[in-house]
């Protein structure tokens, strides 16, 4: 159906007077035009699709560094909790998925966790798995969720291909899959084993995107209805889709207001709102959001909107007197204005709609996190962007971007519109936060695919342009597409041909540079699986620290089946996923209060740790320390954020008792309570006689680059069970109670 | 030498030693004696007599006895010690501070006596276990008033005490039967006092309110620190392992010629022939290795009412029953134990459900409840901890989950507003389709281009009138979700606990599902 589509398309955009490659290579002179043009069509096609086979493989290629560098495992945490109920879901079927009451987290509450999920990727990764296994191919689930991610990311290519190809042509297209397949922003989230939803949503975002902007221009139903199941398909993956709920009735307003309303947008957007609403509100975990919360009112204010201008249209044709209708209008918009705003206050007002999210405040105002809620600020990928991570993730489209604006501009259409609008706001986000730079990844290729295509087009067309006018003057008179006409008028500046080269060189120069950039990038940096660690030994050798494994597969076979770990909720999704043990509290950061609790145990004298943890019936505590190896994300450093989180809820916890001045320190110079807490003498337990590194006393903190303040740790509650071999992760087991006293 | 057969027949006699006491069947103790001086052993015969009679088995061996030892290759030779050796500063083998009290910690019965002339490390098994002998060496209680009368009228302390702890698990209900009254103890020795922090420690023979402890032989230059109802004669603990240990300041208590002696407290006429020393001691030895007051539980069931099985998880509201047998042990077999006060938790940070368990009076409790309405991993939680008693905890860890998405009610009465809104659109949908594409006169003029604009293909326009109509469905349902939750939530006042979101599911399902698109939906129910 697609390909279909995308055939006629192509004819009517060639027939079109749109000046494209293939066109002026049309007309060479010394060859049969006829005969020509169907070969030229049949290479060029040949061309595109080997190009985009090349990208396809290349994008799911350069994502398989992880596994020659480390082996075939998941990722970092979240990607742990997947992998678990996929294997979940492969095990036990859908029913059982769907209904899935965990008790295995969040002790002693429990997890409803088939209603608390966005159950796209594990659906998806069971069914590859079963059409694998029916072709007769024995796979491990795990080496088909370690692979999900970069398969979907080439699936993302083409889609970013034909969007390309939908917003400008499909130069720009081939230019944007290839952008796309390598670009680090994308590739953070996508290399094999990391297996999280945004692994597939970004493929569903971008086809969801695609499929509207194609029934907006086309005004056609069908690709309507598909750009609905392409909303689905996101909703049931990933929370991000409310980006998309937002960014579609913005768009739509922005059209509203700019005078380009139009049948198409009114199909397209009645067809995509109503039935990706439904279809969205399938997804338990989503339920009845889309009528209910204050973050989804805008897409609703928009289709009521919608239904105003449609039947303002329809009275304007009824009525031929102008000043009639006027009136009208006014009456008219001015009711719907107040009956849409009076709704929207009852609703409110009586709970009935929920207000916005504290997620989706801190998204709008990058400082509320910081101010109302810790535990979104904890979480360092939310942090604001730093400009170094811009130019790291991006490269040369950070700069191409603006380029790609002012094509976009300088030919604006109802897809232009929609690119721009998706580039800036995702921009904006970006900004917020760095795990949004994700989202803004396939406008900022989208976008630079644009800048790209054009300039090359026309800078290659000035380069032909000048050994055909002496052939074919008449010819040109034919060809109205801007880029002709300005070649035209660009032919009398001197150098032009040479500078055009030049140009070209440098344009391929930047693109190479982009390429050997972003494949470092992916091998240096987003190649890691975080649950190893790998750092340069003495002598220039990878030294490898896989102390995470070791300890949760200690946990697995030394306690018993039923025992419960308390960790920060870091490790939670990893402890329940390879140590198999219960948790109270992992990733999934439902309960505020949960995570207070355990924040306010490590946070607390040992003593009255204790009687936390006896009443979380906790029999392990499992805390990660760096202090041998320099490791920086430890348990040490996220200690404010323990100490914050369980302040916010207890308030007997002050910030300022562990800081001296303001200041965060641990050696000699530090609180009284922080020498004290639970979470130093975990961490810290024994550390006092050990000698680090050479020259520095014992006791000498890598991580931290001090020399710790409490050598002397004397554990009362709690005795080490199980230290990992460069002391990473570090797990006591709470004793019981004196049995005499 | 000399040890050689005996080693050896120990060594033979191990397979049947190990099986010889188990906790579930607590006969036939092997009990360790530690004594300073051998003579020990005949001037407090009768005392050890009475033990062997009821079944154990006694090994005398002396303090600095090098072979000395509690367990050989990781497991315990005997189940219970007694320290009758209160000057040895220094036991001989193995034995030490920490294997004493890692003894008791593996659940083994511990006595400990001593004299004026308590050693540091008897004073400091004693400081572990919870109680403080008095820190002077030479003092012993004293006491002027209730002291025993004897031919020689000596310094007064060799007092007599009959302020027992009221159990009659602890000490036998032999006293109520038997005499008028309980003859009092005499005890010659040190007192000493219970640690405040202790929680476990208990005054099984108290002091009068007139004692002292003090040297005898000098003259008081300073008040005494231990005074009146603080000083403790004899304390027993029960730890949380159920390991009993006693401890008392008089190695004298034990001794053949107190067990005989007349006995007659200062200031009373009531002159006894025998003093209560023997019953005393006998009786709370019974105690103290478990002979009275042992408690243990078996067969506990819960299962869901009308069922048998034992389910791994329950669902909310869910009816279940739970049972549990209660033994006590009475010195020679199992007999149900009866009472009206065990309870049960249904616990999950804090009890959801407190009952007491009703009794059919042959030691099984039962009750029966409802699950509450709040899912999580609850624990069923009897602890039973009565004076005297070996403590019961039983914990048995359930979790509780949800309803699934087929365990609701399909239909409810209160939706049928909704159920006809959803229907009659439905209907409403069929025929406006039909007459819209065979009447074709049915529009008005005006109306045609209109539609025409929308879309060219016959398709297309089918599937536009599809979304008119899901338009009005859409409106039209949601007033009703609101007038639903309306009628929910007085419904809920009524019946308590009642869920929409299912409903709705299967609503949308429906009308989707007929117009022929929601197929991928259908396929998540």
């Amino acid at each position: 159906m697609v390909g279909k589509m995308e055939a006629v398309n192509g004819v009517k955009s060639g027939s079109n007077s749109t000046a494209s490659t293939f066109q002026s290579a049309f007309f060479k002179p010394d060859l049969s035009l006829k005969s020509l043009k169907l070969k030229t069509k049949q290479q060029e096609l040949l061309i595109r699709v080997s190009i985009l086979t090349l990208v396809y493989i290349l994008a799911f290629i350069t994502r398989l560094f992880s596994v020659l560098r480390y082996e075939s495992m998941i990722h970092e945490f979240d990607p742990y909790f997947n992998y678990r109920t996929t294997v979940f879901l492969t095990e036990k079927g859908f029913y059982e998925f769907w209904n899935w009451f965990d008790s295995e987290s969040w002790y002693p509450l429990g997890r409803i966790i088939g209603g608390t999920l966005y159950p796209g990727l594990m659906v998806t990764a069971a069914l590859i798995y079963s059409i694998i296994r029916f072709l007769r191919f024995a796979v491990h689930i795990r080496e088909v969720c370690v692979l999900t991610a970069p398969f979907f990311a080439s699936n993302t290519t083409i889609v970013a291909y034909f969007f390309g190809k939908e917003l400008w042509d499909s130069g720009a297209g081939l230019v944007a899959a290839a952008l796309i397949a390598i670009c680090p922003g994308y590739i953070s989230r996508s290399v094999a084993g990391s297996y999280d939803n945004e692994g597939v949503a970004i493929f569903a975002l971008l086809l969801t995107f695609y499929l509207f902007v194609k029934a907006v221009n086309t005004g056609s139903l069908a690709w309507a209805l598909a750009s609905a199941f392409g909303y689905f398909y996101m909703v049931s993956a990933w929370g991000g889709y409310v980006f998309i709920i937002n960014l579609i009735p913005l768009y739509a307003m922005v059209l509203l207001i700019t005078g380009r309303y139009s049948m198409r947008l009114y199909v397209a957007y009645n067809c995509m709102y109503i039935l990706g609403m439904l279809l969205a509100m399938q997804i338990r975990f989503v339920g009845f959001q889309h009528v209910q919360s204050g973050e989804h009112m805008a897409a609703m204010g928009v289709f009521f909107l919608m239904q105003v201008f449609y039947f303002l249209d329809w009275v304007k044709h009824l009525l031929s007197d102008t000043k009639l209708f006027q009136a009208f209008l006014r009456i008219t918009v001015t009711c719907a204005v107040g009956v849409g705003a009076i709704a929207l206050g009852v609703g409110t007002a009586s709970g009935y709609i929920s207000p916005w999210t504290g997620r989706f405040y801190s998204l709008l105002d990058p400082t509320y996190a910081k101010d109302h809620i810790p535990i979104i600020a904890s979480v360092s990928e939310h942090q604001p962007t730093a400009w170094s991570s811009f130019m790291f993730d991006f490269h040369i489209l950070l700069f191409l971007f603006p380029a790609g604006l002012y094509f976009c501009f300088k030919r604006l259409s109802d897809a232009t519109i929609f690119i721009v609008m998706y580039g800036l706001t995702s921009m904006y986000f970006a900004g917020v936060m760095v795990r949004l730079i994700l989202v803004a990844t396939p406008a900022m290729c989208l976008i630079s695919a644009i800048a790209v295509s054009a300039t090359i087009k026309n800078l290659t067309q000035l380069v032909r342009t000048k050994s055909k006018v002496a052939h074919t003057g008449s010819t040109k008179g034919t060809t109205s597409g801007k880029a002709s006409s300005k070649a035209s008028l660009d032919q009398s500046l001197p150098f032009q041909r040479n500078g055009a080269i030049a140009l070209l060189i440098g344009a391929f120069y930047l693109l190479c540079k982009y390429a050997t950039h972003c494949t470092w990038v992916t091998s240096e940096a987003y190649s890691s699986p975080s649950i190893v660690l790998a750092a340069r030994g003495a002598y220039g050798n990878r030294v490898i620290f896989d102390d995470y494994r070791e300890a949760y597969f200690w946990l697995r076979q030394n306690t018993p089946p039923d025992a419960k770990v308390m960790s920060w909720w870091d490790y939670g999704y990893q402890i329940t996923a390879m140590g198999n043990r219960t948790v109270i509290v992992d990733n999934n950061t439902w309960n505020n209060t949960h995570i207070a609790t355990v924040g306010r145990a490590m946070s607390s004298y040992e003593d009255e740790a204790y009687e936390i943890m006896r009443s979380l019936d906790v029999d392990y505590v499992l805390v990660v320390f760096g202090g041998v190896t320099g490791y920086s994300s430890d348990d040490i450093n996220k200690f404010l954020w323990m100490v914050r989180i369980g302040g916010g809820v207890f308030p007997v916890i002050k910030e300022p008792d562990y800081l001296v001045n303001g200041e965060y320190r641990v050696d000699k110079g530090a609180a009284p309570k922080m020498l004290n807490c639970l979470m130093y003498k975990l961490s810290y337990y024994r550390f006092g006689e050990l000698q680090t590194e050479y020259g520095k006393p014992p006791g000498y903190d890598r991580a931290r680059g001090v020399e710790i303040g409490n050598k002397d740790i004397k554990l009362e509650y709690l005795e080490e069970a199980f230290t990992t071999s460069n002391w990473i992760v570090r797990i006591y087991k709470v004793k019981p109670p004196n049995n005499r006293w | 030498m000399a040890n050689l057969p005996m080693f050896l027949t120990l060594i033979s006699l191990l397979p049947f030693l190990c099986y010889s006491f188990s906790p579930e069947n607590p006969t036939d103790r092997r009990i360790l004696v530690v004594l300073d001086d051998i003579g020990l052993k005949s001037s407090h015969s009768i005392f050890f007599k009475s033990l062997q009679t009821r079944g154990s088995e006694l090994d005398f061996k002396l303090a600095d006895d090098p072979k000395i030892s509690l367990q050989r290759y990781g497991q315990y030779l005997y189940d219970g010690l007694i320290l009758f050796s209160p000057t040895t500063e220094r036991f001989g083998g193995s034995l030490d501070l920490g294997a004493i009290l890692d003894f008791v910690d593996s659940g083994h019965d511990l006595i400990i006596t001593t004299d004026a002339s308590a050693s540091g490390l008897i004073r400091s098994i004693a400081t572990e276990c919870g109680v403080d002998f008095d820190e002077d060496p030479s003092a012993m209680v004293i006491d002027h008033t209730s002291y025993a009368v004897s031919d020689t009228e000596g310094d007064h302390t060799l007092i007599a005490s009959d302020d027992f702890i009221q159990s009659d698990v602890i000490l036998g209900s032999t006293t109520i039967e038997g005499c008028v009254k309980q003859a009092p103890v005499l005890y010659k020795g040190i007192g000493h006092s219970l640690n405040s922090a202790n929680s476990l420690v208990l005054k099984v023979l108290s002091a009068s309110p007139s004692a002292y402890s003090a040297d005898p032989n000098s003259k008081l230059s300073s008040p005494p620190l231990l005074t009146g109802l603080a000083i403790s004669l004899v304390s027993v603990v029960q730890a949380r392992n159920n390991a009993r240990i006693m401890i008392s300041g008089s190695l004298e208590m034990f001794s053949n010629r107190l067990f005989q002696s007349s006995a007659q407290k200062a200031g009373s006429s009531n002159r006894y022939e025998k003093s209560g020393n023997e019953q005393f001691v006998t009786e709370l030895s019974k105690w103290i290795f478990h002979e009275r007051g042992h408690l243990k539980a078996a067969n506990v069931r819960h299962h869901k009412v009308g069922e048998t099985d034992e389910p791994a998880m329950y669902r909310i509201n869910d009816d279940l029953e739970y049972s549990v047998e209660i033994h006590e042990w009475s010195g020679k077999s199992w007999e149900p134990y009866v009472s009206n006060d065990v309870q049960i938790q249904f616990y999950m940070m804090s009890p959801y459900v407190l009952k007491t368990l009703s009794s059919d009076q042959k030691g099984k409790y039962f009750t029966s409840f409802k699950v509450p309405d709040v899912y999580g991993v609850f624990q069923f939680k009897v602890e039973y901890q009565r004076l005297g008693y070996t403590s019961l905890s039983l914990l048995k860890q359930i979790p509780v989950r949800p309803f699934k998405h087929n365990e609701y009610e399909r239909f409810i009465k209160t939706a049928f507003p909704y159920y006809g809104a959803s229907f009659s659109a439905m209907a409403g949908f069929f025929i406006f389709t039909i007459v819209y594409l065979i009447a074709d006169g049915f529009h008005s003029r005006h109306q045609r281009p209109v539609i025409r604009k929308l879309a060219g293909a016959k398709f297309d326009r089918i599937v536009s009138i599809t979304i008119f109509i899901f338009n009005a469905l859409v409106m039209i349902l949601h007033c009703h979700h609101s007038l639903l939750a309306l009628a929910a939530k007085s419904f809920n006042e009524e019946v308590g606990s009642f869920k929409i979101p299912r409903s709705h599911h299967t609503i949308y399902c429906a009308a989707e599902y007929h117009v022929g698109i929601g197929k991928i939906m259908k396929l998540s129910f």
